[in-house]
């Protein structure tokens, strides 16, 4: 009989609409981040280093990046004959099948994955935070505890916890209230989407709770655990821990990261972030490159100039090009000559010579304002920009555009320009 | 199929910033389809095992047949370490006997190379031969006398083979890869042990070649030997070249290495790179000019790096002056040190500072 003492569920299907473009093609855990990374290394690497080998990943929007780049789990070392990670998409019964409505109904699908671990606690984690944690130690203080439920908190300034899920705690940390984004808090202590249960509870709880549409866990289950008097404790967290479900905030963590000693250090011995490396060889400089203040990936060729920049994989950037505050993913190829100023480039995009993009004043995006906004361009994934085109401020640009696509050579500021179709 | 590879510690020599030089021919192998390997190791093997402790990396972890790792072994009736390179494998030759593939590849650990072994073999098929050995024309100038040097006759049989020669008559020498028929190679192996030969070159190629038939296989491609200092050197800058790129790393097949899980290599103010390949983990704060960097070193403020070499894990302090140097792997370089290769020579360069003694 298998037996493991915490599983983890992690929670991978949302689309992270915010992260507009970045998200078209891909589920928001498997965007990619920090050069050669996918948000969803971090909660896999950080399971592997707690001790917790057996992970059921969640997936429904978009599921293809995340599933190939998971595989069998090999870079993670969570290829287990007994556990290791399996991925669970939604799947058809044989009376009302339905999708995940919910992050509590998610979980609840999957009783029966489960169930066939024998677990004593479930840890409930989502794919799309940035931090490293010992699991151990907040399972460790679960038992301490006795809690049913534990919930990883991080004290947030009070002026921000309005945006939160707040929990009220006694002097023993017991959670006594919660409040879902309040305006007047009460507590700065906000809830990062991270729980331990005590399986029989969540397991009870899943199914009395089972005919709630869109089962979610801070606005349900956690309150029903509550109203049942079960102990619920709030474990305070100290470390590093990013949420980035804005292109904001997408942009400004990866920028972290080139930090002269970054507050989220990715070069510690321990505590390794893992993830699918398919281009292994060094990067390349010619003799006329520069390049500062910037992490660069694998296999990169760079014949222009890079500052304060997070490049990826397998990038070309061409001569005389110059690359400022911007992000770069994996396998896009830059022209000759072009200048490149606070863009978040997507995979396999093809941008011709003698572009520019970033250029002259932040007029607000046309369609989305709350998702474009902060000066920065947004090109998606495998999209083409051609040769000698001019980009403004707050703009998007997804799918292979042509110079008939663009006024005269020139895309204003705060425009969107998607072209439909593959 | 099968492989056997006879193996120095130089199979684990670090090649072009994130490989090892026995990746190039597992890689080989396993996009070959060749599906069971052994590899043979003696010498020094600690860092080749840690590197082989997986079998994932080339698709070796394998049900029928996979990666084995053969070292000599103690037992009753023998206890030596490989006398050559014919004992090597007659210590091992229950594993030959137990395979069932028609063919053996035997290939060194020390080249880069990308070869497809199937093309190898179809020729041996085609014309018959015993033995058919790989072999490269290396350029005019080139210094041949570590190789084995072969004369081939106009349908490809090597009429003449000689080793290490003083006065070498043709430019085109011996790769160390040869394909042979299983049961002849244990035949051949066995009647060897017998009479206490144990040189496959000496005392096999050299030794039989008129009466067997024993053919040359010519591989146009780039290949080149890591074996003394000068070519080590040398086959790392070939790396700089934009055409060598080109076909190791973005031409089809791949080239595998063991996965470090090593962040993005970073650069910080006052770093300058020109003309050089930087690997993952790599943190450079100075200069580096035509030189290869490889896995998890550290380069310090106001630092000048050219043409050379450092291997994986060095941590060169501020300062330092480097030039026509190879820096062996996890070497500590002290702040302000100053190591120069003088006319042209290459210079190695061993310093096991305490590294956090700063």
């Amino acid at each position: 009989m298998a037996r493991k003492e915490m599983i983890a569920m992690l929670l991978a299907g949302g689309q992270g609409s915010r992260l507009g473009v970045l998200t078209n093609k891909v589920a928001k855990p498997a965007v990619a981040f920090g050069g050669k990374y996918r948000i969803i290394d971090f909660p896999l690497s950080n399971c592997i280093n707690s001790g917790v080998d057996t992970v059921g990943v969640l997936t429904q929007y978009r599921p293809l990046r995340l599933n190939s780049h998971i595989g069998i789990g090999i870079p993670w070392d969570l290829d287990r004959n007994i556990g290791g990670v399996t991925v669970l998409p939604p799947y058809e019964k044989s009376e009302n099948s339905e999708w995940y409505t919910g992050t509590a109904n998610a979980i609840y699908q999957n009783i029966e994955y489960m169930e066939s671990f024998h677990p004593e606690y479930v840890l409930i984690l989502s794919g799309d935070h940035i931090y490293k944690m010992d699991y151990e130690l907040m399972l460790d203080f679960h038992k301490t505890n006795g809690a049913e439920v534990t919930i990883a908190v991080m004290p947030v300034p009070m002026e921000e916890a309005s945006r939160f899920g707040i929990m009220i705690t006694d002097e023993n940390r017991r959670i006594t209230e919660f409040e879902e984004k309040p305006a007047q808090p009460r507590s700065n202590l906000a809830s990062m989407g991270i729980y331990i249960f005590n399986w029989k509870t969540l397991k009870d709880a899943l199914i009395e709770m089972a005919q709630e549409p869109a089962l979610d866990f801070g606005k349900h289950v956690i309150p029903h655990c509550h109203q049942k008097g079960a102990p619920l404790y709030a474990y305070e967290f100290n470390g590093y821990w990013k949420d980035v479900g804005t292109l904001s905030s997408y942009w400004e963590a990866n920028m972290e990261l080139i930090d002269l000693v970054p507050e989220f250090n990715l070069y510690e011995e321990y505590w390794k972030i893992y993830t699918k490396s398919e281009i292994q060889p060094p990067q390349y400089f010619s003799s006329d490159s520069v390049v500062e203040r910037s992490i660069i990936g694998e296999g990169t060729n760079v014949y222009g100039q890079v500052y304060n920049s997070v490049i990826g994989c397998g990038v070309e950037i061409g001569k005389g090009t110059v690359v400022r505050d911007s992000i770069i993913m994996s396998n896009t190829k830059l022209g000759e000559n072009c200048e490149i100023y606070k863009a978040i480039v997507a995979e396999d995009v093809t941008i011709g010579d003698n572009v520019a993009l970033g250029i002259g004043d932040e007029v607000p995006n046309e369609t989305a304002p709350h998702i474009y906004n902060q000066g920065l361009v947004t090109v998606g994934e495998k999209s083409s920009i051609p040769s000698g085109v001019k980009v403004g401020k707050n703009t998007v640009i997804y799918g292979c555009t042509e110079e008939s696509d663009y006024d005269n050579f020139y895309l204003p500021g705060g425009r969107t320009l998607v072209k439909a179709g593959e | 199929m099968q492989e056997l590879s006879k193996k120095r510690a130089i199979g684990a020599m670090p090649i072009a910033g994130s490989y090892r030089s026995i990746d190039f021919t597992l890689s080989n192998m396993s996009n070959s389809h060749i599906h069971k390997v052994a590899v043979l190791t003696q010498y020094n093997a600690r860092s080749l095992n840690e590197h082989l402790n997986s079998s994932k990396w080339w698709d070796f972890g394998r049900k029928q047949g996979g990666l084995s790792v053969l070292a000599p072994v103690v037992n009753a009736d023998r206890s030596s370490w490989y006398r050559g390179t014919i004992d090597a494998i007659y210590q091992n030759i229950d594993f030959l006997k137990k395979s069932h593939e028609p063919y053996v590849v035997i290939a060194p650990a020390d080249c880069v190379y990308k070869l497809n072994f199937n093309k190898v073999i179809a020729y041996h098929v085609e014309n018959n031969a015993d033995i058919t050995v790989v072999c490269h024309e290396v350029e005019q100038g080139i210094d041949v006398e570590r190789y084995g040097i072969l004369a081939l006759d106009d349908d490809g049989r090597i009429v003449e083979f000689d080793e290490k020669p003083l006065q070498a008559k043709t430019n085109l020498v011996s790769c160390g890869i040869y394909v042979v028929r299983r049961r002849f190679l244990i035949e051949m192996i066995e009647l060897s042990a017998q009479e206490e030969r144990y040189d496959f070159v000496r005392d096999i190629l050299m030794r039989y070649k008129d009466v067997k038939k024993f053919c040359g296989y010519n591989m146009k491609e780039y290949w080149r030997n890591i074996a003394s200092v000068e070519d080590y050197f040398g086959t790392n800058m070939d790396f700089l070249k934009p055409e060598v790129r080109d076909y190791f790393f973005r031409q089809y097949p791949d080239i595998y290495s063991k996965v470090d899980d090593l962040p993005p290599a970073k650069y910080n103010y006052g770093a300058s790179v020109r003309n050089s390949l930087i690997s993952s983990g790599c943190i450079v704060n100075g200069v580096v000019e035509d030189s290869v960097v490889f896995k998890k070193s550290y380069i310090g403020n106001n630092c000048v790096i050219k043409n050379s070499i450092i291997l994986n894990d060095v941590y060169i302090g501020d300062d330092c002056y480097i030039e026509n140097c190879i820096v062996e792997s996890r070497d500590t370089i002290k702040a302000g040190s100053r190591y120069v290769g003088e006319d042209g020579k290459i210079r190695i360069v061993l310093e096991r500072n305490d590294r956090y003694d700063m």
